[in-house]
């Protein structure tokens, strides 16, 4: 028997992006300015994701598929690190926490998702959130001189500990009820046996939901979210509150819609309160926040509640509209962290959302940036933000949910009234703190990026409908 | 596309009345913060360029038809098939004019008024004319539910930037009582589309007959967008307060132009589109609108503050709109549309004669003022004839528009036209009461030695002054634009309407 290479085209950015990693720990060593190693790490990023576009094909039997979907999953992953990357360079080193590993760390975390994304095979699958997971835990806790980032790491770390538990729980049940990991074979094993209303299947759904609810901050899988938005540095809350959401919803849909394809009345009448719970408390429990990290942890768990009507749907339409979602998501959260971020400066903290009283008189451009930002996080037109729901919206109708979207839209309003408490202090009321702004050429860049991206897709999204569309096809 | 005259312009006519103001408020964007006169100058010249290239559509009309006008039709995002599909037909018309005075007037007025962050207010200005101009002309759903939310943004921003002191609160009441009906609405226009086979044309959507629980649903979900804008008893709590807090040029364009857009809603989607539900719904129309015009009028009596009397006699007169629209009769619905222009230029009015003297005096209470007349005369005869047109007096467009209503609504239910009527007359009591408080009685001396108005005040009142007796003494120039869509608009509702019920009364016997 002959031992024969695997062609490694669909996995070579996986496999670039390893080395990349490894190299950006070793350059590390070599490089004083870290600058530098953001630099090459922004580089080496764009070109690996160049590579994306040559890699679809499977490897490995099945369990490593590069396709339409995981491609754009990646898509997002590579956007969320390269606007990430760009937005940390300056703020780590008013944090004094300027070091190589921090880049590394990042890298690794976006491998991992790539890898989930692209899992076939529910041991893949575990393995690429395990590396995500593991390095998210590092960063979270990066500010090593401060309380609250401690608090933070472990927080995060125990309870993420907990629910990798329950997703293997999950695993281990369906691979007795199935006798495989594959996530295809399942989904044969479970229709030739019949095993849809399995009460073990049933316990397996819901472990599942559990441990996917956690990595998107559903509730009430939640829990963790506020603290370690909080504490952790606020270029890894951004980092956080796209890349690890996204990746867990691309393998809740490899998951629920393939796999678990004939339990679907199973786990969308399971994911339908949480959904509504996961709107209700993001949503509610946002207005009454004062610090703004934290009202953006609540108001991430209330864009996973939106995303979450597209998996219900639980259909095509309804995966490309939470992939459009996602990707909209990306631009305008990154978008709103950037401008907190200028807010920080050598002994302020800025994140508190009375920092920002009078912002529009001292500083008009974050301001008027940041109003974009919120407006888009609010979905009111032209701005990106009100394509995805509009998206959304419209599959879940197409798919029967109307009376959910209803329910939807209203929480939608209700979210209205904490994003606009940020445009009330920025134009409504005279400055008090001498606020002054720490500016970058590369957070400019990011601002930039997404600031374009949020009212370019908001008044043409055909290229991004369209982008998605095709992405699902054959999925 | 029969039901569309492609535009015959030279130019783009529709495209350039909206877009124009967003172009001025670019190069606001782009002009120096320091360079406050130029931000001015900009703004009046962007605003006076669209009102100008607006008259063609006044002028080239076509009344001989019901079809959408000076269309014009782009593919602009295929995968959901929309377009960008915009034309105007004699409901809509009047309304961009309408819509292309008010900024020049709100640009004027708000000249030295407003002293603080002057580039974002014009900016904020001139957007929402480029929203509003939108609304109005929009054939595709899409597009209209864009420009329809979209002008929140700068509208919340002019009440609680630039308002009064409490004007963060009645923002915020604002947008949120608004934002609600418009994502009930949002669901609703999906629902049609999906129904519809993935169509957000209007056009089209009009031409299909839904089922009746289906219409009476929707029927609902936009009631919640429209009656919040009317505003219709009892959601029209925002509206005291957003008036009355906003500055000037914000209430003008709350008053004139942007609560116009529910009853142009009911209009343009309630009615023709679900017929039936309209139908059996004219009850309790009838009856909200005769509860808001009584409600709004007593109100009036029982107020203390010059903007907030204004602002409830807007209820009270927009009740006669909505009364006029779900009479379904021929004299209801024009009477209705006059009226809501009438409204506009006489509301608009008051509340730029009451910013003229709050500019002098920055007060609102009634019971600081009183002999005005003899310290400004001009200025009170102005009023005068504005108040004389809010009670609709003969010989005024108040008079003309509210005629037509009773009229209208007598038809309908003869309960309806002699209750509302009692709100014309609780209306003279509450405006000439204002008038005596504020004009005559002793010279307070509060209001002692202020100059009359100036020519630029002058100028913002005078267009309007010339409006109240051009309808008042010749509406058919008005009018005329109006009959061919509005008994299109009846023929549609009427037809399908009646031979719907008739067909589910008979389907009723069958079963008994």
């Amino acid at each position: 028997m002959n031992f024969q290479l695997a062609d490694l085209a669909p996995i070579m950015p996986e496999l670039l992006m390893t080395a990349l990693a490894l190299g950006v720990l070793l350059l590390d060593l070599f490089i004083k300015k870290k600058e530098v190693i953001a630099v090459i790490s922004l580089a080496a990023v764009a070109l690996i994701g160049l590579s994306l576009f040559g890699s679809a094909g499977e490897v490995f039997g099945t369990m490593f598929i590069a396709d339409g979907y995981s491609t754009f999953f990646k898509v997002i992953f590579f956007l969320n690190v390269i606007l990430c990357i760009l937005i940390s360079i300056k703020y780590i080193a008013v944090e004094k926490i300027n070091y190589g590993e921090y880049y590394s760390l990042m890298l690794f975390a976006t491998l991992g998702m790539m890898i989930m994304a692209s899992a076939g095979d529910l041991i893949v699958l575990y393995l690429g959130l395990e590396l995500m997971a593991l390095s998210t835990y590092v960063l979270a806790g990066f500010i090593k001189h401060d309380r609250k980032s401690n608090e933070a790491a472990l927080k995060y770390l125990l309870l993420g500990a907990f629910s990798s538990v329950f997703l293997l729980y999950g695993i281990s049940i369906l691979y007795g009820l199935t006798g495989t990991t594959d996530i295809r074979t399942i989904a044969a094993v479970i229709n030739e046996r019949a095993l849809a209303d399995n009460m073990s299947l049933l316990l397996s759904v819901i472990f599942l939901i559990v441990a996917f609810g956690f990595k998107i901050a559903a509730a009430p899988f939640h829990m963790w979210a506020p603290d370690v938005y909080e504490g952790a540095p606020t270029s890894i809350t951004a980092f956080m509150s796209v890349g690890p959401k996204a990746a867990g919803f691309a393998v809740l849909g490899r998951v629920f819609l393939v796999a678990l394809a004939s339990a679907k009345v199973d786990w969308a009448t399971m994911l339908i309160p949480v959904a509504i719970l996961t709107m209700a408390v993001g949503n509610i429990v946002a207005l009454s926040q004062t610090n703004i990290k934290r009202m953006l942890a609540y108001s991430s768990i209330a864009h996973a509640g939106y995303a979450l009507l597209g998996i219900i749907a639980a259909n095509n339409e309804g995966l490309a509209s939470m992939m459009t979602y996602l990707m909209i998501y990306a631009f305008m959260n990154i978008g709103a962290f950037a401008v907190i971020i200028m807010l920080r400066s050598e002994g302020f903290k800025g994140d508190n959302i009375s920092d920002y009283e009078g912002l529009a008189k001292t500083h008009p451009l974050a301001a008027m940036l940041m109003l974009i930002f919120m407006f888009s996080l609010t979905g009111i037109p032209p701005t990106a933000g009100f394509i995805g729901k509009l998206y959304i919206f419209m599959s879940a109708i197409n798919a029967g949910y109307t009376w959910l979207v209803v329910v939807a839209v209203i929480f939608s309003a209700i979210s209205a009234y904490f994003y606009l408490r940020i445009v009330i202090y920025m134009y409504m009321r005279e400055p008090k703190t001498d606020v002054s702004l720490t500016t970058s050429f590369s957070n400019g860049v990011a601002l930039a990026v997404t600031t374009v991206a949020v009212l370019v897709i908001g008044v043409l999204p055909a290229t991004l409908i369209e982008i998605s569309k095709a992405a699902i096809k054959g999925f | 596309m029969e039901q569309v005259i492609m535009n015959q312009l030279s130019y783009p006519i529709l495209s350039t009345v909206i877009f124009l103001p967003v172009l001025g408020a670019l190069v606001i964007l782009l002009n120096r913060r320091a360079w406050e006169l130029a931000t001015k100058w900009i703004a009046l010249g962007t605003s006076l360029a669209t009102f100008f290239l607006s008259i063609p559509l006044f002028l080239n009309f076509d009344k001989s038809t019901h079809k959408m006008q000076f269309a014009e039709r782009f593919s602009w995002i295929p995968q959901w098939n929309i377009n960008y599909f915009i034309g105007v037909d004699g409901i809509s018309v009047l309304f961009i004019l309408l819509s292309t005075l008010t900024a020049i007037l709100c640009v004027l007025i708000s000249w030295e008024s407003i002293k603080t962050k002057v580039k974002e207010f014009y900016i904020a200005i001139l957007l929402t004319t480029a929203f509003m101009i939108g609304v109005f002309c929009s054939l595709d759903f899409f597009l209209f539910y864009l420009f329809w939310e979209a002008m929140l943004i700068p509208m919340f921003l002019i009440i609680g930037v630039w308002g009064g002191p409490n004007r963060v609160y009645a923002a915020i009441k604002f947008f949120l009582y608004t934002l609600v009906g418009s994502v009930l609405m949002l669901v609703g226009i999906i629902v049609l589309y999906l129904y519809a086979g993935r169509t957000f044309d209007i056009l089209e959507l009009m031409t299909i007959n839904y089922p009746y629980t289906m219409q009476m649903w929707l029927f609902w979900a936009f009631f919640a967008a429209f009656a919040v804008k009317v505003p219709m008893w009892p959601v029209h709590t925002w509206l005291p307060d957003a008036h009355t807090e906003a500055p000037t040029a914000g209430s003008v364009i709350l008053a004139a132009v942007l609560i116009k857009m529910g009853a142009y809603g009911f209009l343009r989607f309630s009615l023709p589109l679900f017929p039936q539900a309209a139908m059996a719904m004219v009850p309790v129309m009838l009856t909200l609108s005769v509860i808001a015009i009584i409600y709004g009028a007593v109100i009036c009596l029982a107020q203390t503050d010059l903007k907030r009397l204004i602002a409830y006699s807007s209820v009270s007169h927009m009740g006669f709109v909505t009364l006029g629209i779900f009479a379904l009769n021929t004299q209801g619905l024009e009477g209705g549309i006059l009226q809501m222009l009438n409204h506009g230029i006489v509301t608009g009015a008051l509340f730029l004669s009451v910013g003229i003297v709050y500019d002098r005096t920055h007060t609102r209470k009634i019971a600081d003022y009183g002999g005005l007349a003899t310290v400004m005369p001009v200025y009170a005869a102005f009023f005068m004839v504005f108040t004389l047109s809010a009670i609709g007096l003969p010989a005024t467009n108040g008079f003309i528009g509210e005629f037509l209503i009773l009229l209208g609504g007598f038809t309908r239910s003869k309960l309806a036209g002699v209750l509302a009527s009692t709100g014309i007359i609780i209306g003279a009591a509450y405006m000439l009461w204002l008038y005596q408080r504020v004009f005559f009685l002793e010279v307070n001396e509060k209001v002692a030695g202020l100059h009359d108005m100036d020519v630029r005040e002058s100028l913002t009142l005078i267009p309007l002054l010339l409006l109240v007796f051009w309808i008042g003494v010749y509406p058919n120039s008005f009018l005329s634009f109006m009959h061919a869509s509005v008994a299109h608009l009846l023929e549609r509702v009427n037809m399908v309407g009646m031979q719907e019920a008739s067909a589910a009364k008979s389907v009723l016997e069958v079963i008994r």
